[in-house]
C-alpha cells in the first residue's frame, strides 16, 4: 500500500488527544454510525494528525511514482503506448494535486508536504524505489502496483474522513484502468516472442515481492491497526488484504503464462486461499530505511526538478504581486 | 486513363504524403521533447499541462502519419514513420528538435511553435484534402489552450523576476532564429500550398508576427533581429540534436525490429 511505513510512524500522537471526552464520544459515535467527518467536524488531534501522515504519504507516494514509469516515456517502443503512458503518468500527477488538496483541508499546506518529502522526513511507498531497467516494468507496475493499490484503496473509498473517501472514489477509477492497461503490456508480452515473454518473467520475477510488501508488515508486527480500525481509516488489515491480492493476481499469472517467483506458493483446498512463502521483510526494512536500489536517486531527481524550479514560481509570485500594484494603482 | 494523368495523380498522393509527413514530424518530435519534462516540471500544474500539450500533439502526429501511410499505399504504419527513418528522412521544423535546456527555453519555443500552428491550422481548415481540413479543426482548438499556456508563461517569466527575464530572454535570443524556416519558401509545405493542400508559409507571417511582438511588449521582452539562417528541418537539414533525439524514441523498434508491443 502507497502507506506502509504508517504503522511505524503513527505512534507518539495515538494518546494525547484524552481531554475532551465527550467530543471524542460524539466523534466516535458518529464514525461508528458510518457518518463521514467532515473538515470543519471537530476530531481528535491524533486522528487529524494520522490522518495528514497517511494521505500525504499517499500524496507523495503518486508523484514519486511518476518517475521510474516516466523513466520509459521517451522510449516507448509504440506511439499508442506513449500515448496511455504519458496519460497514466500524467494521471498519478493528477492523484497528488487531489490528495494533497483533501490534506490541506486539515490544516496543512501542500508547500509544507513536500517540503518534509524533500527533507526526506516523510515517506513515500518504497515500491518506488525499485528500477524499471526494461519496458516490461511498466506492464508490471501498471498490473502489479496499480492492482495492489487498487485492493488498498477500495475500502478508502469508505473512510471516515470525506474529503480523502471522495478523492480517493475518483483515484480508483483511473487506478483500475491503469491496471488493465498493464495487464495487457504484460499479455502483448507473454504472448509475443520469446524474447518479449522473457522480459515479462523477468519483470514478474522483480515486481512479485516488492508488490506483496506493498500491504504492509504481518498483522502481528503492525501496532496501531486497531486504532486506526476504529477511525475507519482503515477496514481490513494487512494481511488480509496482501492474501486478497494474491488470490485473485496468482491466477492471472497463471492466465498469462508467467510463473509467480515463489517456490512454496500453493492452492489450498480447506481455506480456499493461496499459501505463500515467507517474505523477506529485511528487504522490506532496508528499503524503508533508505536502503533500496533507488531511494537515493528518486529523492534527488525531485529535488532537482523543485530546486530548478524555484525561479519559475518565483517569476510567478512576483509577477501577480506586480500585477496587483498595478491594479491598485489604476483603482 | 493516359499516362500523363497517372503521373499527376501519384505526383499529387507523394506530395500530400510528404505534407502530411512535414506536419506530423513537427507535431511528434516536440511531443517527445515535451514528454522529457514528465515528472521534472517546476510544479505539479505545470507538470500536468506540459504532460496534456504533448498528449495533443502526439495525437496530432499519430493522425497525420496514419494517415501518410494510408495514402502512401505501401503499408506503412504511423509507427513504422515514426521509429524506422532515418534523421535526414525526417521534415520536422528544426525549432521542435531544439533541446528543452530549461523551463524559459521550453516555454519560448512553445509559445513560438504555438503561436505559428494557430496561423497554419486556421488555414489548414480550408484544405482541399479533407482529412487535414478535419485535423486542422481539431488542432487548432487545441493549439488554442497551448498558446493560452505557453503566452501566459512568456508574460510572466518576462515580467517576473530579472533572473525569469534574463532566462526566457536568453531562450528568445537563441530560439529566434529557427523561426525564419516557418516562413520560408522552397519545401514541401510551398509545394502543397500551389496543390491547394495548405496555405502559403509566406501568408501566415504578418499574423504571427503581430501576436508575438504583442506578447513580447507585454512581456517586457525585446524582439531579437532577424537573421540570414537557412538550415531548414523541412528541407531534411537538422541540427544535431534530432539524431539523439530519434536514438532515444527509436531504441526498441530498432532494438527489436518487426516486434508488436
Ligand atoms: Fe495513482
Ligand atoms: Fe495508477
Amino acid at each position: 500500500m502507497y502507506t506502509q511505513g504508517l504503522d511505524s510512524l503513527g505512534a507518539d500522537c495515538l494518546h494525547q488527544a484524552t481531554d475532551a471526552v465527550t467530543l471524542e464520544q460524539r466523534f466516535q459515535s458518529k464514525v461508528d454510525e458510518d457518518e463521514r467527518i467532515e473538515p470543519k467536524d471537530w476530531m481528535p488531534d491524533a486522528y487529524r494528525q494520522t490522518l495528514i501522515r497517511q494521505i500525504s504519504q499517499h500524496a507523495h507516494s503518486e508523484i514519486v511514482g511518476m518517475l521510474p514509469e516516466g523513466n520509459w516515456i521517451t522510449r516507448a517502443p509504440s506511439l499508442r503506448r506513449k500515448a496511455v503512458l504519458i496519460a497514466k503518468v500524467q494521471d498519478e500527477g493528477g492523484h497528488g494535486m487531489y490528495l494533497y488538496s483533501a490534506a490541506e483541508t486539515l490544516g496543512i499546506s501542500r508547500d509544507e508536504l513536500l517540503e518534509q518529502l524533500l527533507a526526506g522526513t516523510a515517506k513515500y511507498s518504497s515500491i518506488f524505489n525499485y528500477p524499471t531497467p526494461t519496458w516490461a516494468d511498466v506492464g508490471a507496475i501498471g498490473w502489479l502496483v496499480d492492482g495492489a493499490a487498487i485492493m488498498n484503496q477500495i475500502p478508502i473509498c469508505r473512510c471516515s474522513y470525506g474529503p480523502y473517501a471522495r478523492a480517493m472514489v475518483r483515484i480508483c477509477k483511473e487506478e483500475s484502468f491503469h491496471q488493465r492497461q498493464g495487464f495487457e503490456i504484460m499479455m502483448t508480452l507473454a504472448r509475443g516472442t520469446p524474447e518479449q515473454h522473457r522480459m515479462a518473467q523477468d519483470a514478474l520475477n522483480r515486481w512479485w515481492w516488492p508488490s506483496i510488501m506493498m500491504f504492509g508488515p504481518n498483522d502481528a508486527t503492525s501496532k496501531h491497526t486497531a486504532q486506526s480500525m476504529r477511525w475507519k481509516i482503515k477496514r481490513f488489515s494487512n494481511d488480509e488484504l496482501r492474501q486478497k491480492f494474491i488470490d485473485i493476481t496468482v491466477p492471472q499469472a497463471e492466465f498469462l503464462g508467467l510463473k509467480v517467483p515463489d517456490p512454496d506458493l500453493r492452492w489450498d483446498e480447506a481455506t480456499q486461499h493461496y499459501i505463500h512463502g515467507p517474505i523477506d521483510w529485511k528487504e522490506f526494512e532496508e528499503v524503508l530505511k533508505g536502503n533500496g536500489p533507488c531511494n537515493r536517486e528518486r529523492l534527488e531527481t525531485r529535488r532537482r526538478a523543485h530546486d530548478d524550479g524555484r525561479w519559475v514560481r518565483e517569476a510567478a509570485l512576483a509577477h501577480a504581486e506586480k500585477q496587483r500594484a498595478r491594479e491598485t494603482q489604476a483603482a | 486513363m493516359s499516362a500523363s494523368a497517372a503521373t499527376v495523380l501519384s505526383a499529387s498522393t507523394d506530395l500530400r504524403f510528404r505534407y502530411a509527413v512535414h506536419l506530423g514530424d513537427t507535431s511528434l518530435i516536440l511531443a517527445q521533447r515535451l514528454g522529457e519534462w514528465v515528472g521534472h516540471a517546476p510544479a505539479l500544474e505545470e507538470d500536468l499541462a506540459l504532460a496534456n500539450i504533448a498528449l495533443d500533439l502526439l495525437g496530432q502526429a499519430r493522425y497525420l502519419l496514419s494517415y501518410a501511410g494510408e495514402i502512401e499505399g505501401k503499408g506503412r504504419t504511423e509507427d513504422d514513420l515514426a521509429f524506422l527513418r532515418d534523421p535526414s528522412d525526417f521534415t520536422n521544423l528544426a525549432l521542435v528538435e531544439q533541446p528543452n535546456v530549461d523551463f524559459g527555453h521550453t516555454i519560448v519555443r512553445q509559445f513560438l511553435i504555438d503561436a505559428w500552428q494557430l496561423e497554419l491550422f486556421e488555414c489548414l481548415q480550408g484544405s482541399s484534402e479533407p482529412r487535414l481540413a478535419e485535423l486542422a479543426a481539431k488542432a487548432l482548438k487545441e493549439t488554442r489552450y497551448h498558446y493560452r499556456f505557453s503566452s501566459g508563461w512568456m508574460v510572466r517569466l518576462g515580467d517576473g523576476t530579472e533572473e525569469s527575464h534574463k532566462r526566457v530572454q536568453d531562450g528568445l535570443d537563441s530560439l529566434w532564429k529557427f523561426t525564419s524556416e516557418f516562413f520560408a519558401p522552397g519545401a514541401v509545405d510551398e509545394e502543397a500550398a500551389a496543390a491547394g493542400l495548405g496555405p502559403d508559409p509566406a501568408s501566415l507571417r504578418a499574423a504571427w508576427a503581430a501576436n508575438v511582438e504583442q506578447v513580447l511588449t507585454e512581456a517586457t521582452l525585446k524582439k531579437p533581429a532577424d537573421v540570414s539562417y537557412r538550415w531548414f528541418g523541412k528541407r531534411n537539414q537538422h541540427s544535431e540534436h534530432l539524431s539523439h533525439l530519434l536514438a532515444e524514441m527509436q531504441f526498441m523498434q530498432r532494438t527489436y525490429p518487426g516486434v508488436q508491443w
